[in-house]
């Protein structure tokens, strides 16, 4: 429902202006709902970039974009995870070689309730407390007791199964494991955040621009022996944080003509001023106005 | 005049054929109330066929029946191997909707009770006016109430690790179906004719005598029916559900359990499930099943209103 009313009035604005300018080129953009606000303020910036050319964003998760970009009814998918192996069987089946860009790059942040005295977890401990067979069920198990947390049981705060961020979660921090059923499945970011700020035995993911002041972030460690990093945009770009994922996009082939100039200002100054802004890494260092 | 058109002979002589305003306005009424009058079924029979058309392809090809009813793996994406078992979904609905009943209809009929035979003047009007305007706030609210005000009470309260769960959307769900029972069972109180009322006082019957002996049993079916629109306003409760249960796959065993409803996994599930996909394929399914109960229910309370008014 969010992801409608977020990328509404972009469509319906298109529509407004579709009718009257004739030969206006028209770039459908759909996809992964994390990047649909990004893709949304590139498409309006653009617009005033290149008045000739529109582009019309829809979300609907990263699974339907790249199913619609193999389609061939969108010109360029946004995804939050890799294509998998299965989506490229179907895309060469098609006679579709799809090709990736790099937009920006996404610190998952791991969220506790304030009064949780945890500041560190590894992507191991992570593990033993989502994935099936984990072994970590209680905070005892990871040497503290929370306040406000009578029966110590961790309360598993997760995504519905078919967002990109929990695959993305799945496959950097599980490993490709199975994840516990029982976890509390999320509809979106933000609930993800409200539930966790307002449940002390709580742990919870998600991107990192949805955090708030009303949730903890303890810094996260990859694997055994490598130092233990607070997330954020600079420790995302400079790669040191260990689950940062790419945000991609996916086109049809090498892209031509104003799609090729679009994807070019994604990565410009500009473009990437926009992706900072909005709470997410960028491919380098910027200076933004 | 000779006629060799039956009936037309009396229309289509010339005063009477007049076509003015009237006529039109008078056909075109007609023909909006019974394209209004049929398009429910148009409707209801469209709904079926796209449900049907969108998930056999599942039920005949992937499916397997034992199953999806017996199983509680919902793991519809699982890189490996997916399993579709909705036994917990089905038991998630079941637990709050039966705990939102329990809730809801005592409060609800003694609302019915009291409005219809208790209040009057003012006082009935107003509480009338007060329980349809609770029926008019939005699920995604009652959701949010559960989320942010419900969960952390419940949390105080009991102690328990969270508050999103069976208890919460219980709660929620009972006051949501309530206003609507209220109305349909004080409707049925006010269907059962005075003259009982009037016969049972003559007889010196006290006003709870009355209520209890005289009018809840004459007016049972339609208090019945009011019931059964509650449990199937409760199955199909999506949003409130999907935010306040936990939205979690598990077997409850108790109150505190956070579930997961059927209706609230294809609310969650299906805006990002791949079309024609086989999960895709696998939540019309679950919109078959749903589809089935909730027709049962409504045709259960049809007929219990039905027998009710014969007598």
């Amino acid at each position: 429902m969010n992801r409608f009313f977020k990328s509404a009035p972009a469509v319906l604005f298109l529509l407004a202006c579709g009718g009257g300018s004739g030969d206006r080129v028209v770039i459908q953009n759909r996809g992964s709902d994390t990047l649909v606000n990004v893709a949304q303020a590139w498409a309006e910036r653009y617009a005033e970039v290149n008045p000739a050319v529109a582009v019309a964003v829809t979300g609907g998760g990263s699974g339907t974009g790249i199913a619609a970009m193999i389609n061939g009814t969108v010109d360029i998918a946004n995804a939050s995870r890799e294509m998998r192996e299965s989506e490229l069987e179907d895309a060469l089946a098609r006679g579709v070689s799809p090709v990736e860009h790099i937009v920006g790059f996404d610190a998952l942040a791991v969220f506790l309730h304030p009064s949780n005295p945890i500041d560190a977890i590894s992507r191991a401990e992570l593990a033993q407390i989502y994935a099936e067979g984990g072994s970590f069920v209680s905070w005892t198990d990871l040497g503290v007791t929370v306040p406000g947390c009578s029966s110590g049981e961790i309360i598993r705060i997760s995504r519905q199964n078919n967002s990109g961020t929990y695959a993305y979660f799945q496959e950097a921090v599980l490993l490709g494991d199975e994840f516990k059923l029982g976890s509390r499945d999320m509809n979106g970011s933000s609930e993800v955040v409200e539930l966790v700020a307002n449940t002390p035995c709580a742990i919870g993911y998600s991107g990192l621009a949805y955090a708030s002041d009303h949730v903890k972030m303890p810094c996260v460690s990859g694997d055994e022996g490598s130092p233990c990093v607070t997330p954020s945009k600079e420790s995302a770009l400079d790669h040191s944080y260990p689950i940062a994922r790419s945000l991609l996009m996916y086109t049809a082939g090498e892209p031509t003509g104003a799609i090729a100039e679009y994807m070019n200002w994604i990565k410009s100054t500009e473009g990437q001023c926009i992706i900072l802004r909005l709470g997410y890494a960028p491919l380098s260092q910027v200076t933004c106005a | 005049m000779p006629d060799s058109r039956g009936q037309g002979a009396v229309t289509s002589s010339s005063d009477l054929d007049y076509r003015g305003r009237d006529w039109y306005v008078d056909k075109a009424v007609s023909v909006l109330v019974f394209v209004g009058g049929i398009s429910a079924i148009v409707l209801i029979l469209g709904i079926f066929v796209f449900i049907t058309r969108e998930g056999v392809g599942f039920v005949f090809g992937p499916m397997e029946v034992w199953e999806f009813f017996t199983s509680p793996f919902w793991r519809p994406t699982s890189l490996s191997e997916p399993t579709y078992g909705i036994l917990a979904l089905m038991a998630g609905t079941a637990s709050v909707t039966g705990l939102a009943m329990l809730i809801a209809v005592p409060f609800s009929l003694g609302a019915a009770i009291f409005i219809g035979e208790f209040a009057t003047g003012r006082m009935r009007e107003s509480l009338k006016v007060l329980v349809e305007m609770l029926a008019a706030i939005p699920s995604v609210v009652w959701g949010f109430i559960g989320l942010t005000i419900m969960n952390p009470l419940i949390i105080e309260t009991f102690d328990v690790p969270i508050g999103l769960g069976v208890l919460n959307s219980g709660i929620i769900l009972g006051l949501m179906a309530a206003p609507i029972m209220t109305t349909i069972a004080e409707d049925a109180l006010k269907a059962v004719p005075d003259a009982y009322r009037e016969a049972a006082e003559a007889m010196g019957a006290t006003k709870w005598q009355v209520i209890f002996k005289v009018v809840l049993p004459a007016a049972k079916n339609g208090l019945m029916a009011a019931v059964l629109l509650g449990v199937g306003r409760g199955f199909g409760e999506t949003m409130a559900v999907l935010m306040a249960s936990g939205h979690s796959i598990n077997l409850p065993t108790s109150v505190f359990d956070s579930v997961r409803a059927l209706t609230a996994t294809i609310a969650a599930e299906l805006g990002e499930a791949p079309v024609g996909s086989e999960h895709y394929r696998a939540l019309f399914t679950i919109g078959i099943f749903l589809f089935g109960i909730t027709f049962i229910i409504n045709l259960a309370a049809d007929i219990f209103v039905r027998s009710g008014d014969k007598r």
